[in-house]
């Protein structure tokens, strides 16, 4: 008899078991399943999200550094071009200013040479006409001292007259 | 799958042998008056079977044992509840209890309602009542208070685990981390590839399966625990809502596989109809006695290396018992191990199955 009772299903037993099975699955349906497999859900949601945001950080950054890569090979060559701009206005402005100032040096020159050929002219002049004022006054006390005989007059009268004889 | 079947081989000649080791024994004391060895069939059935109350140790009154309330259904109404040490802890029928003018005897744990009007119970020659009939027991048996209690467990730790998913948003921590990766094993190993892209649906009640026969495993395992699992009441609920899940949630081409089976000649129509309504019956049967086999065997194993060494005793005297005693504790605790795995894997193979089924059920033919 005690065979059979064991394979003979106690119908208190099955109610019971009904009851537990049917009460563990509403409570952990609400309280545990969903919680659990929406956590789980959410969080592989997140991690798939920020793997996908790192990927694309990623190839913003390789797109951003190659921008600045190609920035930097520009900002190179303008700095080169204006290096080399500088440099031919340096080169420009010394020239010129080189130029400017020999010519200015020879018209100054110039200038002082004429003043000084005209004050030169001017002081010639001027010492001719007082040599000449100077030897006329001389040759007037020379004439008023050779003449003041009539002896000496007569003298002079005769050796001019030789001269223009010869 | 092959091992498992085996392992159902082993198990139905080990409850034959111990079905059938009673008449054997009491053979044996007819024949033998001059020393009584010990028989532990009575023992382990009584551990094996359901009760009335929590028994841990101790004999009679003087025992260890938690008193359940009884309920029963007769046809005159609700008996009870009362506490089952009204009957102080008589099993063969003497003891008459009286609830709300009912007398109630208990006779190898099956409470019998005496008929009206007799005071005691009359008994035939092989022991059965014969002015009584038996009212349906809905009392909370060791086995309900047993479930009971994985009820609560499951609820603590799920509660907690769940209440803890919902607040947190980062990675598991406690509790949480050892039962998500249980969960998420389910789901993902046991019911996505069975059942493919309809899973959700029967996602909740497949964990609850789980988790239900698992924790029912090894609370069984707890030394004075009861045998949940292997109780066939129990086993026969749960393959029946396979069952029902199953055959409710078929689809055409299942029903189509079973009243007109393709590629099957019309001759062979009136056997092959028969046999494919068969089969929807056995597939959740084989589960049904897999799952009680299994749990029943480990617990009948381990009863019984542990009723070795009062085998010895009885047989062979005390230093015999001590000296093999060390053997035994040995192959218990071995046992045990075993029976931790099969905890696990009789879980995982019913759930398993019942996906495969609901799978097989729900599939698109083309």
């Amino acid at each position: 008899m005690d065979s059979m009772q064991l394979v003979t299903p106690a119908i208190g037993l099955m109610f019971w078991t009904v009851v537990i099975f049917i009460l563990l699955l509403v409570i952990l349906k609400k309280f545990a399943w969903k919680p659990i497999l929406k956590a789980v859900d959410d969080r592989n949601n997140s991690i798939t999200e920020a793997l996908s945001s790192a990927e694309k950080a990623k190839a913003e950054m390789q797109q951003l550094s190659a921008n600045n890569e190609k920035i930097l090979h520009e900002a190179r060559i303008e700095r080169d071009s204006i290096i080399k701009e500088a440099r031919a206005i340096k080169e420009n402005t010394i020239s010129e200013a080189k130029s400017k100032a020999s010519s200015e040096a020879e018209k100054i020159i110039k200038s002082a040479k004429e003043q000084i050929n005209n004050e030169k002219m001017k002081a010639m002049t001027e010492l001719k006409n007082e040599i000449a004022d100077i030897s006329i006054q001389m040759a007037e006390k020379i004439i008023k001292s050779e003449l003041k005989d009539v002896k000496s007059q007569k003298k002079l009268i005769e050796e001019t007259l030789k001269n223009q004889m010869n | 799958m092959l091992s498992v079947s085996l392992k159902n081989i082993i198990v139905f000649v080990t409850i034959f042998l111990v079905a059938s080791s009673p008449l054997t024994a009491s053979e044996n004391s007819q024949d033998s008056t001059e020393k009584e060895t010990y028989n532990p069939v009575p023992a382990i059935m009584h551990h094996i079977s359901d009760s009335h109350e929590w028994h841990f140790w101790g004999e009679g009154d003087n025992s260890v044992t938690i008193h359940l309330p009884v309920i029963l259904w007769s046809e005159d109404g609700l008996i009870g509840p009362f506490l089952s040490s009204k009957f102080h802890h008589n099993d063969d029928g003497h003891h008459v209890v009286e609830v709300n003018g009912h007398k109630l005897v208990r006779v190898h744990g099956k409470i019998y309602k005496l008929n009206d009007g007799q005071q005691n119970a009359t008994f035939d020659d092989q022991h059965h009542v014969l002015n009584a009939t038996i009212p349906i027991d809905f009392s909370i048996t060791k086995n309900v208070a047993s479930m009971l209690f994985a009820l609560v467990l499951l609820l603590i730790f799920f509660g907690i685990s769940g209440s803890k998913a919902k607040k947190n948003k980062s990675a598991p921590s406690g509790l949480l981390s050892f039962l998500e990766p249980l969960v998420l094993f389910v789901r993902d190993d046991i019911v996505k590839p069975n059942i493919g892209k309809n899973y959700q649906k029967y996602l909740p009640y497949l964990l609850t399966l789980f988790f239900f026969i698992l924790m029912n495993n090894l609370v069984g395992l707890l030394p004075g625990s009861a045998n949940v699992t292997g109780n066939i009441a129990i086993t026969l609920v749960l393959s029946f809502i396979t069952l029902l899940v199953t055959n409710i949630s078929g689809n055409k081409s299942y029903w189509g596989h079973i009243f007109n089976p393709p590629g099957v000649p019309l001759a062979l129509m009136p056997i092959m109809i028969p046999i494919e309504i068969v089969g929807i019956f056995t597939k959740p049967f084989a589960l049904m006695i897999r799952l009680f086999a299994n749990i029943s065997a480990g617990h009948i194993i381990i009863l019984s290396l542990i009723s070795l060494i009062f085998m010895a005793q009885s047989g062979l005297g005390d230093i015999a018992a001590w000296s093999l005693s060390p053997v035994a504790v040995m192959f218990v605790l071995f046992m045990d191990l075993i029976e931790v795995l099969v905890a696990f894997l009789q879980a995982y193979i019913f759930t398993l199955l019942t996906s495969l089924f609901i799978g097989l059920a729900t599939v698109d033919h083309h």
